[in-house]
């Protein structure tokens, strides 16, 4: 049961502040706004992989009846570029097309039939190049360079010790490859916004964004434009997961609307769209090779990583750092090689997606941890446990683990779990033609942006003069809740229930740069601001209170729902009369935060501009129990278990809300989602055929809460948005393995990779197929087999 | 064509192109913007609502279709003030994250409801298998509606 009445506490489950207006469908998205006499937006895409746009012929579309303008590159006033760090991505094509979903003409229409009608009759007059489709294709010498600098974003290292050494001192070495797809964000809500010029040259939009503050900037750069002449408004977010941070129609629809004569535009991706010209996660090809001594202590991990960031950068380059950074999993290892390549294509581009890099690499590392486990005939759980990070150790990028560090704590807990004490049992019991395996994994995520790029909130309070509290919240909520925590972070300190509290969503014109929402960190950071301001409201509510009620000191105050009361005397001061006796500026309080950094930096890794390191990680242990049909190949998870230790829990509902939430789009990932891609074009562009799991697909997920204490976070909490993502394919991947004694090592786990394994001779538990050596696999790029 | 129906207990009369996407129609003619599109091609559930009381894609329904039948979006569902069992068992369990499917998600599970009074957690999984959510992974969902079937058994009709 949740906690519906009185002051809000933390620790409790408090139904979601945003709720209410969402069952009722009253809560208006960006989607839902349709201002009187609205134009509409959109783009013509190249169609091609890879080409020279030698013109656009928009004559005719410009002729039709309703159509405004068409617009092509020769209109964009700025640089033309976006991107979040590297900016390489242009908002309409120049001269060159790097992939199918590339924008080449912006038109704007007085309805959508009229829009549809135009943009047919754009024609892109393209010369085909040849074009590159995976990373060792274009890692070839005499692959078509996609952009001037050549087709690598970036090669980095992650070192430390002398791993090509230490695996001479190991017993027992594995060694394996692993490829993973594209996977969609398919938030529900596709990407759109309406933006309009006002009369004094100031740009108001209303997107679908992770990023409000950013975006500005974003779309200053591109199109030449003062950033603090647009005025960026960012409702709930109908799902983001990553795919909202950047420019989706920011750039485009700005554009649009310098060209709308003040009214306003609305630029909506159709679902189709959203696919095609849509931020995807990273498909990425990984080679492994790991050692241990005879009694299970890791010694050696040494990988090489080839992302797929398809035609710009997005955030390639920072995706990859993290992946790197979590390469050796949450363990113990002395010596730790990484090898990372981030490689343009002429594929869709890959960007954020919520495990940033991790869901890749944690595929592959727990696979060789459970062979190597294997090899040593040690048990799975016991063999991590032994090797599990703990406080003070450094982790396998070379940094001192200072903070709450739970992987220990997280497995302790999953062994003592029935599923996985009674997993002989119930293995035992498969029907006929059913095999039953349990598979483990244990994740973990950072928390941050990391180093280079100041992790910081800012939080107002504002005491409004019906005596309410007004929560100024600068970052985004697309959906995880953090908005609801910030309510019941200020209800807590201040004694207050939901009633007395109004939360003003993000708006660059009334609330404080924050951030984006993205890196596990919008409750803990703004959390942490919050808490401050919250905290000096307090003290001035106190201290006035005081002065009205003729005290000689602020001794026996105390802050009730709506008033302050003295305790000793019962006698009481109203918000709403404190509010009324101060002056404007008296009313409000602000509290500011930046995430504390690593300070032990170790000397390697430097080719990344930003965010290496890391010091804040959530941590997890998940358990899967998978039922394979041999007939057929299909898995079903049937019982699914989240250990996580995301420090102290504000809401254990939210919380659960967001393992339960990532453990499904772990099973997404694990199971059935890819995209489909022939030269760049995406065969499953729809939810027709890319298959997203349903209410049948996901399990009952059992989430359990090791809460360790973060000193840092508000409350001792740290962010666990993302952590729960990473576990699901390696724990189902592993459990398959169990099952079956043939190790998957492509993703998804589909029912026809499984019935090929199975015709592939007897099983080898231990190993799983025949590895590639990796010098084999280098000097292939990383190639498939 | 002048077009004719009941929406969310009014009748409504109104001029409109016989081909137009009840979807459409709904968020842009009546402003009713509860009601959400996020596929287009009927594989998600999302544009969910309430034709003579059984769920219907408003994404695949054409408006002359709605002509002389009874219609409830999420916008209609609560009545004199009050939310329905599913709604507040939504809020109560946790059921809504970022809420773009939910309206169409409580519209099937009315429905479900309303031909199944009291599902098991797999008959509710199976009926609710047509909405698409990206954000919960359905358990706090199936909690939801299991509650809301209880009370509504227990002759709490609201």
């Amino acid at each position: 049961m949740t906690l519906r009445h009185g002051p809000l506490e933390i620790g409790c489950p408090v139904p979601r502040v945003d709720a209410a207006a969402k069952v009722t469908g009253e809560e208006k998205y960006a989607i839902d706004h349709t201002p009187e006499n609205m134009l509409w937006a959109g783009v013509k895409r190249a169609g091609v992989p890879h080409g020279r746009l030698r013109a656009v012929h928009v004559e005719e579309a410009r002729a039709l009846p309703g159509v405004l303008c068409v617009l092509t590159a020769a209109d964009v006033p700025g640089t033309n570029r976006q991107g979040i760090v590297h900016k390489d991505q242009p908002v309409l094509t120049e001269d060159r097309v790097r992939h199918r979903g590339d924008p080449v003409a912006l038109v704007l229409a007085e309805d959508r039939e009229t829009l549809a009608k135009a943009l047919a009759l754009v024609v892109p007059d393209i010369e085909p190049l040849p074009s590159v489709h995976g990373p060792g294709e274009a890692m070839r010498p005499d692959a078509p360079a996609i952009h001037d600098s050549g087709n690598v974003l970036l090669r980095a290292v992650i070192e430390k010790g002398d791993a090509s050494s230490a695996f001479g001192e190991c017993d027992a070495v594995v060694e394996e490859t692993f490829e993973v797809p594209f996977q969609e964000h398919a938030f529900l809500e596709t990407q759109n916004g309406i933006a309009h010029r006002e009369a004094d040259g100031k740009l108001v939009m209303t997107v679908s964004t992770q990023a409000p503050f950013r975006d500005r900037f974003e779309i200053a750069h591109a199109l030449g434009l003062d950033p603090m002449s647009i005025r960026i408004i960012s409702p709930y977010l109908g799902g983001g997961f990553g795919g909202k941070d950047g420019a989706t129609v920011q750039c485009l629809l700005a554009l649009a609307a310098m060209h709308a004569g003040g009214r306003p535009v609305r630029m909506t991706w159709e679902r189709e769209e959203s696919f095609i010209a849509g931020y995807k996660r990273h498909s990425v090809k990984m080679h492994y090779r790991v050692g241990a001594k005879r009694d299970g202590t890791l010694q050696a991990l040494e990988c090489d990583l080839y992302y797929d960031t398809g035609a710009y950068a997005h955030l390639g380059a920072e995706v990859m750092e993290l992946g790197m950074e979590h390469a050796g999993g949450p363990y113990r290892i002395p010596n730790v090689r990484v090898k990372g390549s981030c490689v343009y294509t002429n594929n869709p581009i890959a960007g954020a997606m919520r495990g940033f890099g991790v869901c890749q690499t944690a595929f592959a590392v727990e696979s060789v941890m459970d062979m190597l486990a294997a090899k040593l005939n040690l048990d799975p759980l016991e063999f991590r446990r032994k090797n599990a990070l703990r406080r003070g150790d450094e982790n396998c990028a070379g940094v001192t683990m200072v903070h709450s560090t739970g992987i220990g704590a997280c497995l302790e807990t999953l062994g003592r779990h029935p599923l996985w004490l009674e997993r002989r049992d119930w293995k035992r019991a498969a029907a006929p033609f059913k095999r039953r395996g349990v598979g483990l994994a244990a994740v973990f995520n950072a928390m941050g942006y990391g180093r280079g790029l100041p992790d910081s909130a800012i939080a107002r309070l504002e005491l409004a003069l019906d005596g309410r509290i007004r929560i100024y919240c600068g970052v985004s909520d697309m959906g995880q809740g953090n908005s609801a925590a910030f309510v019941q972070i200020a209800g807590g300190i201040l004694c207050q229930d939901t009633s007395r509290l109004e939360l003003i969503l993000p708006d660059t014109d009334r609330t404080h740069p924050s951030g984006s929402s993205s890196a596990g960190r919008t409750t803990y950071t703004f959390g942490n601001a919050l808490v401050q301001a919250c905290n000096a409201l307090k003290e001035k509510l106190l201290h006035r209170a005081a002065l009205v009620l003729m005290l000689d000191e602020e001794k026996g105050l105390a802050l009730l729902p709506g008033r302050v009361r003295h305790l000793p005397s019962g006698r009481e001061a109203s918000f709403e009369l404190l509010a009324r006796m101060l002056p404007e500026a008296d009313r409000a309080s602000v509290g500011q935060f930046i995430m504390p950094v690593a300070h032990d930096v170790p000397e390697t890794g430097k080719e990344f501009a930003i965010g290496f390191p890391h010091v804040f990680f959530a941590y997890a242990a998940h358990l899967a129990r998978v039922e394979v049909d041999e007939l057929t190949g299909r898995i079903e998870v049937t019982e699914y278990l989240a250990v996580t230790d995301g420090g102290k829990v504000i809401n254990p509902q939210g919380f659960e809300q967001q393992v339960h939430g990532s453990v499904a789009q772990g099973l997404g990932y694990a199971l059935t989602e890819q995209l489909l891609l022939d030269r760049g074009a995406i065969l499953n562009a729809g939810f027709a055929d890319y298959i997203l799991p349903t209410a049948l697909d996901v399990p009952e997920i059992i989430s359990v809460a090791v809460e360790t204490f973060e000193h840092t976070g508000p409350f001792g909490m740290k962010g666990i948005g993302e952590v729960g993502t990473n576990g699901p394919l390696p724990a189902v991947a592993n459990a398959v393995n169990d099952a079956l004694g043939r190790r998957l090592t492509r993703s998804p786990l589909t029912g026809s990779r499984v019935l090929r394994t199975l015709g592939e001779g007897p099983a080898q538990p231990a190993i799983g197929g025949a590895p590639v050596t990796r010098h084999e696999w280098v000097k292939r790029g990383g190639g498939s087999s | 064509m002048k077009l004719r129906f009941v929406l969310n207990g009014e009748s409504v009369e109104i001029e409109v192109r016989p081909d137009r996407r009840v979807v459409d129609l709904l968020r842009e003619d009546f402003g009713l913007t509860g009601t959400k599109e996020c596929c287009g091609s009927g594989e998600c559930g999302g544009c969910t609502i309430l034709v003579d009381g059984d769920c219907r894609l408003s994404c695949l329904v054409l408006a002359a279709q709605l002509h002389g039948r009874d219609v409830v979006t999420i916008e209609g569902l609560a009545r004199n003030g009050r939310l329905h069992a599913v709604q507040e068992a939504f809020m109560e369990h946790g059921a809504v994250q970022c809420g773009f499917c939910t309206p169409g998600m409580v519209l099937a599970a009315v429905s479900l409801l309303a031909r199944q009074p009291r599902p098991s957690r797999e008959q509710i999984r199976e009926g609710l298998s047509g909405n698409i959510c990206r954000c919960t992974g359905y358990v706090k969902i199936v909690d939801a509606v299991e509650a809301a079937a209880l009370k509504l058994a227990n002759g709490d009709r609201r």
